[in-house]
């Protein structure tokens, strides 16, 4: 079996995953590790939509 | 009076210590296993799921599962990564996962799903740890 995800797809799994984790580890309280997994799979997800941007007016 | 509350203060911490390593270990070999152990159960589940789902994707996406090779570093630095996904990288390993030669594009995209699922599960270890000894509540 192979999964065969487009880039996007395979960002949002990533951001999703990472974010669990660094939200639980990162800080101490549960309200506090939902906020900031939100805040992390943002920035996660931000960060690959500008870069993508970026990367389109280079070469354009 | 005195000496019997420092024998038992220190007692206690070397136990806390035990805990901590025990977490740690278990931690590593298993993802979310050092925080299950220390009844944090919601904790646990979540990054049991976590981080075996993004293991298991990247070995979906044909990423390589590195052997160590001190050659080359990146191959090296690459296995250090997967190491740390535990008990994990070994099963994989031992079943021939992640070895076959790359022909599709997001087989890069699992290499780096199953390194990132390794650093991960060290940082989730070493949070129990810190929940064991005290340090984070």
């Amino acid at each position: 079996m192979t999964l065969t995800p487009s880039h996007f797809s395979a960002v949002l799994l990533f951001a999703s995953f990472a974010s669990i984790v660094f939200g639980i580890t990162q800080r101490a309280t549960p309200k506090a590790m939902l906020r900031y997994g939100i805040y992390c799979f943002v920035l996660f997800i931000g960060s690959v939509i500008v870069a993508s941007w970026v990367m389109y007016f280079i070469r354009h | 009076m005195a000496q019997r509350v420092e024998t038992a203060k220190s007692t206690a911490g070397a136990k806390s210590s035990g805990l901590g390593y025990a977490a740690l270990i278990a931690g590593w070999l298993v993802p979310g296993a050092g925080h299950l152990l220390l009844k944090r159960w919601g904790r646990g589940f979540l990054i049991l799921f976590s981080i075996t789902a993004m293991f298991v994707l990247g070995i979906l996406m044909q990423g390589k599962l590195y052997a160590p090779n001190a050659s080359e570093l990146l191959d090296l630095l690459g296995f250090l990564g997967d190491l740390g996904a535990g008990l994990l990288y070994f099963i994989g390993h031992m079943m021939g996962l992640g070895q076959a030669p790359v022909q599709v594009v997001t087989a890069d995209y699992g290499a780096k799903f199953i390194v990132v699922a390794g650093l991960l599960n060290l940082i989730a270890a070493v949070d129990a740890h810190n929940i064991a000894v005290g340090r984070k509540p």
